[in-house]
C-alpha cells in the first residue's frame, strides 16, 4: 500500500499532467489559443451541431433513375448507331426491361454486322446476342457497383464546390454508406438557400426551338415538348424543342451575374473551345430561330437568334433577381450533378438553442459536481477529499482525451459526463466501504486500507468492463449526438478507473506514510 | 478530527429474503404489464423512428395553441401535434412521413415557415424520411440486442452459468420496465431515450455484478451458511454502498432532469427510472433468484470430503475460482 514504484508514479503523474496539458487550450479563447507555438496543443473539443447551432443534412444519390437514365441512353445510342450507318440493321422491340437493355434483330445475318456497333453503345455492359438475334445488355454488380461509387464521388466534388461557393465556413463534406452524403454546416442558422443550391441537379442544355412545329402545334417525333420556368418571360406555357441539345453545360467554362442595361440581372457566360465553335456554327446556320436554355428540365428562357455569335459567349436573361441570377452563374461554373440529390435527414439546431442548452448542461454538470463532492465529505471525510479531488482530475482528464482525439462533445455527451461523474465515486465508494469492514474485522489502518483495494479491484474491473460492453454498442450503432454520448461514457469509464483507483490510492499512500495513523478517520 | 458519518449502520441485518417472494409477483407483473402496453398502447415514437417533421419555434410572447393549431391544420399536412416545450411561449411542432416522401416533408416544412412568417424563431428543425427512420429503429434494436449478448457473455466467463443468467433477467426486467413507463406515459421514444435505456442496462449489470462479487466472496468463506442466509449477508454487507452509489447517480441525474432543459428530459427521466428499477431489481430479484438456480456449493457436512476431491482435482472445482 505504501510502497509505489518510482515507474508507476511517473505514469501517474505523467498520465496526469498530459491531461491538463491537453485540456488547457478549452480554456482559452479560440484565436488566443490558434497564436500558440506548434509544439503546444492546440487541439480543442468541437461542439456538435447541437451545442454551437447548425445543420446536418444526409441527402441519398438518386442511384435508381441515374441507372435509368444511363439504360436510356444506350438505348438511344443503339438506336442511332443501328439505323445511321451504311447499311440499315433492322431491329424490334428495343426497350428497357429489368434492369437490362433488350432488342431483337430482324435478320440473324446481320448479327456480325450488328456486333461492334452494340458492342461500343454498350462498353462497360454485359453484352449477349443469341444466335436467333436476341440482344441483352445490362451492367453486372461490379459495374453498377462501381457506378455508384463514381457518381457519388462526383456529386460529392460538385457539392463541395457549390457548398464553398456560398462562402460558409468550415463544411464537412463526407460519404456514408453507398449512396449518401452528409454535409454538415455549422453556425448555419437557415440552411434553406444552401439545400435549393445543393438540391438543384443543375444539368444545362442548349436546344433549337423547332418553329415549324411551333406554328402546326404538333411536335415531330425527333421534338420534346418543355416547360418554360417563368411564363412571364415569354409567353408560353409551353415550347416544342429538338430532342438531342446543341451543346451541354459541360462546354462552359465561366459563368457570373451580371447586368443587362444596367439594371436588369443576367448571368454571363462563355464556353470553351469546342463549345464555342458548335455555337458559332449553330448560330450562324439559324438566325431568325429560337434557341432554348433548358436547366433541369425547365426552359428558363428561348431568345432569338439575332446574329450569328461566334466569340463564344453570351447572357441568359430571364426572370432573375440579383440573388438567383449570382445561384444561376455558381451553379453553372460548379457543374452539374451527376445525379439527382435528395434530402433524407435534416436536424437544424439555432444557435441560440445551442447556447441554451451549453448553459443548461454547464449548470446540471456544476450542480451534480457540488452535490456529490458536498455528499463525499459527509460520507468518508478526508478520504472523501481524496476522492473528490480524483473526481475533479477525471473531469480534466475526460476533457484532454476528447480534445487529443478531436471528439465532438454532443448535448447527451453532457448527459454521459454528468453521468460518469456519479458513477466515477462508485469505485471509491466501493474502496471505502471494504475498508470500513475490514476495520470493523480489526485490521489495523494500513493493513485495512491495503484490503481495501486490493478487494475492491477486481469488483470495480466487473463492472467498469460490463458497462463499457454496453457502451461499446452504443457506440458502434448510434449516430450524431449519441455517438457523442458514447464516446464521452467510454473515455469516463477509462479516465474514472484510472482516477479513482490509481490517483486515491496515490494520495492515500503518502498521507499514510506522512501521519502513520493507528486508526483511519472513516 | 471529522468523524464521517456512516449512512447504513455496521450492524443492519434486513431480512431481505423475507421480501423476495412478493418481489417476484411484482416484478412478473411490471415486466407483463410493460408487454401488455406494448402491444395494445404501443409507443410514442420520435420523428427519429416514426419520421416526419419536428420544429421548435419561440416567440415573444405565450403561444395561444389554439389559434395556432387552426393555423396549420389549414396547410392540410397531416395529424398535426403541437406542445408547449418547456416555456408557454416555446412550441414542438409536429407533423407526420408526407405522403409524397422526402421532397414532399421538405415542402411541408417550407409551407409552415410561409405560414408562420417572420415573428418566429426557429429554434430547431427536424425531418427524417421513412427510410432513415427504419434504419435508425433497426440499428437501435440491434444495439440493443447485442450489448445484452456482450454483457451476458463476459459475465458467463467470469462466474458460473447461472449468475450470467440471473444478471440477463435483471437487466432484461429493467430494460422492458423502463421501455414500458415510455409506453404508460406516453413520452416520447427516441433515440435518446435508446441511449438511455443502453445506459440503464450497463449500470443495472454493474449494479447486480458488485453484489454477486461479494455472494461469492462469502461463498467460499462461509461454506457451511445457508444459500438464503448467506444471500442476506451479502446484500446486507454492501448494502452502505448500493445506497451511497445509487444515491449519488441519482443526485446527479437529477441535477439533468431539474436543470438540463426539455431536450434531454426524456433520457434524465429515463434514467431515475432505470436507477432506482435497476438498484431494486438487484436487491429484490437477482440476488434472491441464486436460490432457485441450484448452484454447486460444496456444504459444510461434506466439507472434509470435498476438500480432499479438490485437493485431487488440483482445485479444478467450481468453488476457488476468484482472480481467474
Amino acid at each position: 500500500m505504501l510502497h509505489f514504484s518510482k515507474l508507476k508514479l511517473t505514469v501517474i503523474l505523467g498520465i496526469i499532467l498530459l491531461g491538463i496539458v491537453f485540456s488547457l487550450p478549452n480554456l482559452f479563447p479560440r484565436d488566443d489559443v490558434e497564436k500558440w507555438p506548434s509544439w503546444m496543443p492546440r487541439t480543442v473539443v468541437s461542439l456538435g451541431l447541437d451545442l454551437q447551432g447548425g445543420s446536418h443534412l444526409l441527402y441519398e444519390v438518386d442511384t435508381v433513375s441515374l441507372v435509368k437514365d444511363r439504360l436510356d441512353s444506350v438505348v438511344n445510342d443503339i438506336r442511332s448507331k443501328l439505323t445511321s450507318g451504311a447499311t440499315r440493321i433492322g431491329y424490334v422491340n428495343l426497350g428497357v426491361s429489368n434492369g437490362a437493355v433488350s432488342l431483337k434483330l430482324r435478320d440473324t445475318g446481320q448479327i456480325e454486322t450488328a456486333r461492334p456497333l452494340l458492342q461500343e453503345a454498350t462498353t462497360g455492359m454485359d453484352l449477349a446476342i443469341a444466335s436467333d438475334g436476341q440482344v441483352t445488355a445490362s451492367y453486372s454488380d461490379q459495374a453498377l457497383k462501381q457506378m455508384k461509387q463514381q457518381v457519388v464521388e462526383q456529386a460529392i466534388e460538385v457539392v463541395r464546390k457549390r457548398i464553398d461557393a456560398t462562402g460558409t465556413k468550415e463544411p464537412t463534406i463526407i460519404r456514408e454508406g453507398d449512396d449518401r452524403i452528409v454535409v454538415q454546416l455549422p453556425g448555419v442558422k437557415d440552411p434553406q438557400r444552401i439545400k435549393d443550391i445543393i438540391g438543384k441537379t443543375a444539368k444545362m442544355t442548349f436546344q433549337m426551338v423547332d418553329e415549324n412545329a411551333m406554328l402546326t402545334g404538333t411536335p415531330a417525333p425527333t421534338d420534346v415538348v418543355l416547360d418554360v420556368a417563368d411564363p412571364r418571360t415569354d409567353g408560353a406555357q409551353k415550347l416544342i424543342v429538338e430532342k438531342v441539345p446543341l451543346l451541354y453545360g459541360q462546354n462552359l467554362v465561366d459563368a457570373q451575374q451580371t447586368f443587362e442595361n444596367g439594371a436588369q440581372p443576367v448571368v454571363a457566360f462563355k464556353f470553351d473551345s469546342v463549345g464555342a465553335r458548335k455555337f458559332g456554327d449553330a448560330t450562324s446556320k439559324n438566325v431568325g430561330r429560337r434557341f432554348a436554355i433548358v436547366l433541369d428540365g425547365k426552359i428558363i428562357s428561348a431568345p432569338v437568334i439575332k446574329d450569328a455569335i461566334l466569340g463564344g459567349s453570351g447572357i441568359i436573361s430571364g426572370n432573375f433577381t440579383v440573388q438567383s441570377a449570382g445561384d444561376l452563374a455558381l451553379l453553372l461554373r460548379a457543374g452539374a450533378l451527376p445525379a439527382d440529390l435528395h434530402v433524407i435527414e435534416e436536424r437544424t439546431v439555432g444557435a441560440d438553442l445551442g447556447a441554451d442548452s451549453i448553459a443548461a448542461g454547464k449548470k446540471a454538470c456544476v450542480i451534480a459536481i457540488v452535490l456529490i463532492v458536498v455528499a463525499m465529505v459527509v460520507l468518508y471525510g478526508l478520504f472523501g477529499i481524496f476522492a473528490n479531488v480524483a473526481l475533479l482530475l477525471n473531469a480534466v482528464l475526460i476533457l484532454g482525451a476528447l480534445s487529443l482525439l478531436g471528439a465532438t462533445l454532443t448535448f447527451p455527451g453532457i448527459a454521459g459526463m454528468v453521468l460518469t461523474l456519479g458513477m466515477a465515486v462508485d469505485a471509491n465508494v466501493l474502496i471505502l466501504e471494504r475498508v470500513r469492514e475490514e476495520m470493523r474485522n480489526g485490521r489495523s489502518a494500513i493493513t485495512a486500507m491495503e484490503a481495501g483495494y486490493r478487494e475492491a479491484q477486481a469488483t470495480i474491473i466487473d463492472a467498469n468492463v460490463t458497462h463499457f460492453i454496453a457502451t461499446c454498442f452504443l457506440f458502434y450503432f448510434g449516430s450524431g449526438p449519441i455517438k457523442g454520448f458514447a464516446i464521452t461514457l467510454i473515455i469516463g469509464i477509462a479516465t474514472s478507473f484510472f482516477t479513482s483507483v490509481y490517483v486515491t490510492r496515490l494520495m492515500t499512500s503518502v498521507w499514510l506514510r506522512r501521519t502513520r495513523p493507528k486508526l483511519l478517520p472513516l | 478530527m471529522y468523524k464521517p458519518i456512516h449512512l447504513v449502520p455496521a450492524n443492519t441485518r434486513i431480512d431481505f429474503m423475507r421480501f423476495h417472494k412478493p418481489a417476484f409477483v411484482l416484478s412478473v407483473i411490471m415486466v407483463i404489464g410493460s408487454f401488455v402496453l406494448l402491444f395494445t398502447k404501443g409507443l410514442n415514437y420520435g420523428i427519429d423512428f416514426a419520421g416526419g417533421v419536428a420544429m421548435e419555434v419561440q416567440q415573444e410572447q405565450p403561444v395561444d395553441l389554439a389559434q395556432l393549431r387552426g393555423q396549420l391544420d389549414a396547410l392540410n399536412l397531416g395529424e398535426i401535434t403541437l406542445q408547449t416545450f418547456g416555456q408557454p411561449n416555446d412550441v414542438l411542432i409536429r407533423i407526420p412521413q408526407q405522403a409524397g416522401g422526402d421532397q414532399a416533408t421538405q415542402e411541408a416544412v417550407a409551407k409552415i415557415k410561409a405560414s408562420l412568417g417572420d415573428k418566429w424563431q426557429y429554434r430547431r428543425t427536424e425531418t427524417v424520411g421513412p427510410k432513415v427512420g427504419s434504419e435508425l429503429k433497426s440499428s437501435a434494436v440491434w444495439a440493443s440486442i447485442l450489448a445484452g449478448l456482450g454483457i451476458m457473455a463476459y459475465v458467463w466467463f467470469r462466474y458460473e452459468w447461472q449468475f450470467g443468467v440471473n444478471a440477463l433477467l435483471a437487466l432484461f426486467h429493467d430494460c422492458v420496465t423502463t421501455v414500458g413507463l415510455f409506453s404508460l406515459t406516453g413520452m416520447e421514444f427516441n433515440l435518446t431515450t435508446v441511449a438511455a435505456v443502453l445506459t440503464i442496462a450497463g449500470y443495472s449489470v454493474n449494479d447486480t455484478v458488485v453484489i454477486y462479487d461479494r455472494v461469492r466472496y462469502d461463498m467460499r468463506r462461509y461454506k457451511t451458511m445457508p444459500l438464503a442466509e448467506l444471500i442476506n449477508h451479502a446484500l446486507n454487507s454492501t448494502l452502505s454502498r448500493t445506497t451511497i452509489t445509487s444515491g449519488l447517480t441519482l443526485l446527479s441525474v437529477l441535477a439533468l432532469a431539474i436543470f438540463g432543459g426539455e431536450v434531454i428530459r426524456g433520457f434524465s427521466v429515463a434514467m431515475i427510472w432505470g436507477i432506482v428499477i435497476g438498484t431494486y431489481s438487484t436487491i429484490c430479484v437477482a440476488t434472491p433468484l441464486l436460490l432457485y438456480m441450484h448452484i454447486h456449493r460444496i456444504r459444510g457436512k461434506d466439507e472434509k470430503a470435498a476438500e480432499k476431491a479438490a485437493a485431487e482435482k488440483q482445485g479444478s472445482g467450481t468453488v476457488a475460482r476468484r482472480g481467474t
